[in-house]
């Protein structure tokens, strides 16, 4: 219930929810298989399945956790680092706006640990975002390329 | 499903008075943009608790209380004790509070403040086995809030952690299959003391301890946990908005200083 929550957070900054006044946008987020790093995929998910949807948004949301495993900071921990690990820090960021729209953590980090750590997933983030891009383009690219066959086709008919 | 929360309506009048004085870098009780309200803590207000705690943050007012029973560990950490925490919105402490099944706000507050405990390793779980795999102690921390003005997270966390200094537990042994009392009183072994701190985004500006109107015109919330060695132990982003990096780093920055300030103040109190 916590996690539906910072989820939904995490992607009401850039849906705009202006445009659809007395309406309910239902978001569901299924986890396939569990191996650490399931709210962070999540949203990286919905946010693209929203923008597949058709509905108006600022921008994407991508997500990446950074932790400490055995005293080194990591981005993307797994289930068995997160678990073992020192530290686990869950975020959310949209690119353009500088925008750091689901932050959590736990553990033990110091103040400048969390600094460059932050720094780290910001940047993953921002490697996730340019592909999270990719994949929409290519979608509309693939339908283009089915279309323009068929068009062909048609014409030499 | 999580839905977005419908706010009671706030007076347009009362919405910009709050925005105009943040952004003149004043706030609607006069205080500063980095200073709490006044802090107020009394411990061992319920006598029957194992330990129990009120702090009153300005007008919010919260009750913790701590009970130590016997009960069996997780099969997974055979050789810890158990930590609960829960928290309850009693329906007198605000409007919007109604009974039934707790509601978001609610697990999201419980769930910030066994955070913060848990994380720091506040409580040394491992010193709470009577018989390993068996049998152990369980910890429930229970939060009450009383009455809601702003920023109920800290007021919570610094109440708990003020009802766990306070804590007396029994001494516990295994005869045979039972469980006997094995007399005298120890307090409850700690080993950290975290403290929440939670700031509010209204417009560009950040403020720390948000009262309750300055919570209902805020773009984004950040609670940042600090533990005794000056290291950040929990941290929760709430809001419909966001904060850009620098203001996380600026946040953390002062969050060790109030951190420090407020544990000072529940430490004289708790521990006598």
């Amino acid at each position: 219930m916590e996690l539906s929550k910072v989820i939904r957070e995490s992607l009401e900054p850039v849906v705009l929810t202006d445009l659809y006044p007395r309406t309910t946008i239902d978001l569901f987020v299924e986890v396939l298989q569990s191996d650490g790093g399931s709210r962070c995929a999540g949203i990286t998910a919905a946010s693209l399945a929203l923008a597949d949807a058709g509905i108006p948004m600022r921008e994407l949301v991508a997500a990446c956790a950074v932790g400490k495993v055995q005293g080194k900071l990591a981005l993307d921990l797994s289930d068995a680092e997160d678990k073992y690990g020192e530290a686990d820090l869950p975020v959310a960021y949209v690119p353009n706006a500088n925008l750091v729209t689901l932050l959590q953590m736990d553990g033990a980090l110091t103040p400048d640990e969390f600094e460059t750590g932050l720094n780290m997933a910001v940047e993953a983030c921002k490697a996730i975002h340019t592909m999270q891009r990719e994949a929409l383009k290519k979608k509309y690219h693939d339908i283009k390329e089915v279309v323009e066959e068929k068009e062909e086709a048609e014409v030499v008919a | 499903m999580s839905a977005t929360p419908q706010l009671p309506p706030v007076a347009k009048l009362e919405q910009k008075t709050v925005v105009d004085l943040v952004s003149k870098g004043k706030r609607i009780d006069d205080r500063g943009l980095e200073s709490y309200r006044p802090l107020e803590i009394k411990v061992g207000v319920i006598e029957k608790a194992n330990g129990s705690a009120q702090v009153h943050l300005g007008k919010s007012k919260v009750l913790v209380g701590v009970k130590v029973e016997t009960g069996e560990p997780f099969p997974d950490t055979p050789e810890e004790g158990v930590l609960t925490v829960n928290a309850e919105l009693v329906p007198l402490a605000s409007p919007s509070f109604e009974m039934g099944p707790p509601s978001e706000e609610a697990i999201e507050i419980a769930r910030v403040v066994d955070r913060g405990i848990r994380e720091s390793k506040a409580v040394d779980v491992k010193s709470l086995v009577i018989q390993k795999g068996k049998k152990v102690q369980v910890v429930y921390v229970d939060v009450y809030v009383l009455d809601h003005d702003g920023n109920l997270i800290d007021a919570a966390a610094m109440a708990a952690l003020a009802a766990l200094v306070n804590a007396k537990v029994t001494k516990m042994e295994m005869k045979g299959d039972e469980v006997v009392v094995k007399g005298g009183h120890h307090p409850l072994p700690l080993n950290n003391y975290p403290v929440a701190v939670t700031f509010a985004k209204i417009e560009k500006t950040l403020l720390v301890d948000p009262s309750l109107e300055e919570e209902q015109v805020m773009s984004a919330r950040l609670t940042v946990t600090i533990d005794k060695n000056g290291h950040v132990c929990a941290m929760q982003k709430g809001g419909q908005y966001g904060f850009t990096v620098e203001e996380l780093k600026r946040a953390v920055g002062l969050a060790v200083q109030k951190a420090a300030e407020n544990r000072a103040s529940i430490l004289a109190v708790a521990k006598g």
